[in-house]
């Protein structure tokens, strides 16, 4: 029998960036005790790459914005292929959420009066960021530790001790989700600390473990992006949806090679920034796809005034959504115009005055005079895609946040549907908070149900996990985990990335596969004591299921939309947006033919309401005959909104 | 354009530990995190070591480098003397848990001390006004990493763990600062003064304006000046004027 360190909790959080935490607020406010698990120091999650801000209709800036404005932009960046109703509660929530945090004590830069102050992003018809120079994810993460710090000093004060209802368990990570019968019942990891196992049991968890992007090679993502949440979902028997959709970040840091792939904020363009190939061309101005043509500016002209004047001109197309602006910045290097590092120039410079610079992108200043020693005052950025974000994860429901999985729960980078095939700049942050919230509160909720009536630990389970976890140690003259993830990171980069083509995802899971079988027998050396080739031997698994995952249905979708773009089939197709690809753990493996099956879906009709918000010459881009408002088709019936919300929030709507 | 280096790394663990010498491939651009990478990947895959975002966001990968308090993330290999044997200790102010990663538990137990914001009564969110002009110097604080470089320095707690229980260091006297000048903070509404909370439970006594904090800091902070020295001044006016002290007893009689 397995010793491990035992706690019991009514809600264990796993991960406590953005969603995480905002997750363990709401689930500690309805009273229930609650556990935060974090792989790194409390404070240190990937949130706090987050530069440009959180998007939400407030409206400070320009008036005519308003949350159906938001929910337009938002299925328009994703294609459609968005779940409505978490696109909905998304752009009706957002700015409660970020108000909220100044109750908290955040602090965003304000306009003239006084209000929170927005900025303009790729995709969004408004100003509409709330930021903190280009440092909003640091803001955030603050804010909401500190906030997790001040229901703490709450709890002292009232029991003598902090941590009575909240407690964070950090460099903690989970490596199974255990259940009892079909329901969770907690979650079994290890310390890096000590490499001690723990046990954590609880009637709910939430995941908020973030994203894929370690499977990449060139990646804005840290170590900590192993798809941990993804893996451990499909473990516990969710399902993964619109894992294809991955975002390249148009503009990463391209030189010197150690830092290539690190993020180049957004808000480099939002505030003036422009992209230009090695001709000095102001090239996205060929790139306008048809979808978006009456949206942007035609001549730089048009497209430098609307800086200043927004209600009479057309944005410039260095502001489209990040799929088409990566997918250009591409073509343009693949033709022979790129930089010589490989990239394109990106140019704010010429654009803005240099104290003007410093004032709103510092940590950009900062960030290439340190590492590239390159002004960006004085002289263009040279920047490329970078993998920087996975639109697919678990699948949930919109209004509880809640797995296939009685009591598991997921929210943030790691739950699907949200962005479709692409997320907006802005998009994320808000979407953590909007979300983080509904998984806590109904995860509380759900925690409370479970009565007398809790889930019991499984001492197999445990026993069955800590010899997996071991394993990695008995595997005497094994592969080393770092060459394997190497190998991993540039099959992935090479086969399954900005571009696709079917022979080549093919091979790309052949070789995954072969990976899989390398990496069971893949060997550290040393003690379990603080051991990062034995931590990276155990996420190799997470990181092998997720880019199965990716590569198996980037090779269905036979489409190129947002976040996948096939060269064999270059056009988006009405009909595949009907069509959601769900990942889930095949029950009987055959050897060499991966672990994943992959099953076909449909995507929920949009509710009529909220599709007479677009025009129908719009909808005929995206939707088929029988989708357009007016045809005979099996669209559902048309609700008031109080209904359909009061509905949902009883939970009522699956 | 790659070349040899010495690296010089601290090994071992509370027990004890000792130097221990790597010879590594160094390329053009690098940072001295990317070195240890490579250390970790082809010789050592155990050396323990925390980092997170490899581009000083999240301060995560403080050790010291040469003997000075740094991000090994942000320490270009081309800044240090070229030829010269890189020595990479952990934080000495932390206890050691493992070759260059330290216990900084410390500095969390000193978060949770200091009183959290306290929003103002009656004013809605969404409601709240703040000018630009106002909030810029507490901003400049919040741009903290908390990578714990200042803390690390600061000779106060640096040789001197009996120092650590009273004072809560430059970080978090920061913190005090930045609630102090938040322009909606309602500390005062409940009978809580930060400042004189700062000088009598949280050691700010102790500094000596040596700035020590302010040189390490990887965000460029003016922690000494523009936090601590306020406080500092806005505390001893607090303290010296007789009639807050006149006040101050009245009060305490209720």
């Amino acid at each position: 029998m397995t010793e491990v360190e035992r706690h019991g909790f009514d809600v264990v959080v796993v991960g406590a960036g953005g969603a995480g935490l905002r997750a363990a607020i709401e689930a500690r406010e309805q009273g229930r005790r609650t556990a935060i698990i974090c792989k790194s120091l409390f404070g240190k999650a990937h949130t706090v790459m987050a530069e440009g801000g959180i998007a939400a209709s407030m409206g400070n800036v320009n008036d005519q914005d308003n949350w159906q404005v938001h929910f337009r932009d938002t299925m328009r960046g994703g294609k459609f292929l968005n779940h409505w109703r978490m696109a909905e509660l998304h752009a009706k929530e957002a700015p409660e959420r970020v108000w909220e945090l100044e109750t908290w004590g955040a602090l965003f830069d304000r306009t003239k009066d006084g209000r929170i102050s927005q900025r303009n992003f790729g995709g969004h018809e408004y100003p509409r960021l709330a930021h903190v120079g280009d440092r909003t994810g640091l803001e955030l993460i603050r804010t909401l530790q500190q906030k997790v710090v001040s229901l703490q000093q709450e709890d002292f004060r009232e029991h003598g001790d902090y941590e009575a209802r909240i407690k964070v368990f950090q460099e903690y990570t989970v490596t199974r989700v255990l259940k009892d019968g079909d329901r969770v019942s907690g979650v079994f990891g290890y310390q890096r600390e000590s490499g001690r196992f723990f046990v954590i049991e609880a009637p709910a968890v939430v995941l908020a473990t973030g994203g894929i992007g370690k499977s990449f090679k060139v990646t804005s993502n840290s170590w900590e992006y192993t798809g941990d949440g993804h893996a451990l979902a499909l473990l516990a028997g969710a399902s993964l949806i619109n894992m294809e959709f991955v975002q390249f970040h148009p503009t990463g840091m391209v030189w010197p090679p150690s830092v290539k792939g690190i993020l180049v904020t957004e808000s480099v363009r939002g505030d003036g920034g422009v992209l230009r190939n090695s001709d000095g061309k102001r090239f996205m101005f060929d790139y306008i796809p048809d979808v978006f043509r009456e949206k942007y500016a035609e001549t730089e002209e048009e497209g430098d005034r609307w800086y200043q004047d927004q209600a009479n001109n057309r944005r410039p197309p260095e502001l489209l959504p990040r799929d088409e602006v990566a997918r250009a910045i591409n073509s343009e290097v693949k033709a022979g115009r790129g930089t010589p590092h490989g990239g394109v120039f990106l140019d704010v410079s010429t654009r803005l005055p240099a104290e003007e610079i410093r004032r709103r992108l510092p940590s950009m200043h900062h960030q290439f005079k340190e590492l590239a020693d390159v002004d960006i005052t004085a002289e263009p950025m040279e920047v490329g895609p970078t993998c920087h974000y996975v639109m697919g994860g678990v699948e949930v429901d919109p209004d509880t946040a809640s797995s296939c999985v009685p009591g598991l729960f997921a929210a943030g980078e790691v739950a699907g549907g949200m962005h479709g095939s692409n997320r907006l700049g802005g998009n994320s942050l808000s979407d953590l908070l909007v979300f983080g919230r509904r998984a806590g509160l109904h995860a509380a909720q759900y925690a409370d149900t479970a009565g007398d009536d809790r889930p019991v630990v499984d001492q197999e389970q445990i026993d069955a996990a800590a010899e997996e976890a071991l394993a990695p140690f008995s595997a005497d003259g094994g592969e080393n985990p770092y060459g394997l993830h190497q190998e991993l990171q540039q099959s992935m980069n090479d086969l399954v990335g900005i571009i696709r083509r079917e022979g080549e995802m093919e091979e790309a899971l052949q070789r995954l596969a072969t990976l899989g079988e390398r990496a069971e027998s893949a060997g550290v050396e040393g003690h379990r004591q603080f051991n990062p080739g034995w931590h990276l031997a155990l996420d190799l698994r997470n990181m092998l299921l997720v880019s199965e995952c990716v590569a198996r249905a980037a090779l269905e979708r036979q489409e190129s939309r947002g976040g996948h773009t096939r060269e064999d089939h270059p056009a988006m197709a009405a009909e595949w947006r009907r069509v959601l690809l769900a990942c889930s753990l095949a029950d009987k493996p055959v050897p060499g033919e991966g672990a994943i099956v992959l099953q076909r879906k449909a995507n929920p009709a949009i509710r009529e309401d909220l599709l007479a918000l677009f025009g129908v010459d719009e909808l005929k881009k995206y939707l088929t005959e029988d989708e357009l408002p007016g045809a005979e088709a099996d669209l559902p019936p048309q609700r008031a909104d109080v209904d359909a919300d009061k509905k949902s929030e009883n939970g009522a709507e699956h | 354009m790659s070349y040899e280096a010495t690296f010089r790394v601290w090994r071992g663990d509370a027990e004890g530990g000792e130097l221990t010498d790597f010879q590594v491939e160094v390329n053009d651009g690098e940072v001295v995190l990317d070195v240890v990478h490579r250390i970790q990947a082809t010789q050592a895959p155990d050396l323990a070591v925390r980092w997170n975002c490899k581009a000083g966001k999240c301060g995560s990968c403080s050790a010291e480098i040469n003997g000075r308090p740094r991000l090994m993330c942000m320490t270009r290999m081309s800044t240090l003397p070229p030829g010269e044997t890189v020595t990479i200790t952990p934080m000495r102010t932390f206890p050691v848990l493992r070759d260059l990663v330290t216990d900084v538990g410390f500095n969390y137990q000193k978060a949770r001390e200091i009183p959290a914001f306290i929003p103002p009564q009656g004013v809605k969110p969404g409601e709240y006004r703040m000018q630009q002009e106002d909030v810029n110097r507490s901003q400049e604080f919040r741009k903290c990493i908390e990578c714990f470089l200042c803390q690390d320095t600061c000779h106060v707690v640096r040789d001197h763990e009996e120092n650590k229980p009273a004072f809560a260091g430059p970080r978090f006297l920061m913190r005090m600062a930045e609630l102090d000048m938040h322009p909606l903070d309602a500390a005062g509404d409940q009978g809580l003064d930060r400042k004189a909370t700062a000088q009598e439970e949280h050691g700010l006594g102790y500094c000596n304006i040596t700035k020590c904090c302010t040189e390490v800091c990887p965000e460029g902070i003016k922690i000494t000046d523009n936090a601590l020295i306020p406080l500092k001044e806005r505390a001893v006016d607090r303290k010296y004027d007789p009639l807050v002290w006149l006040g101050s007893k009245i009060s305490r009689r209720r």
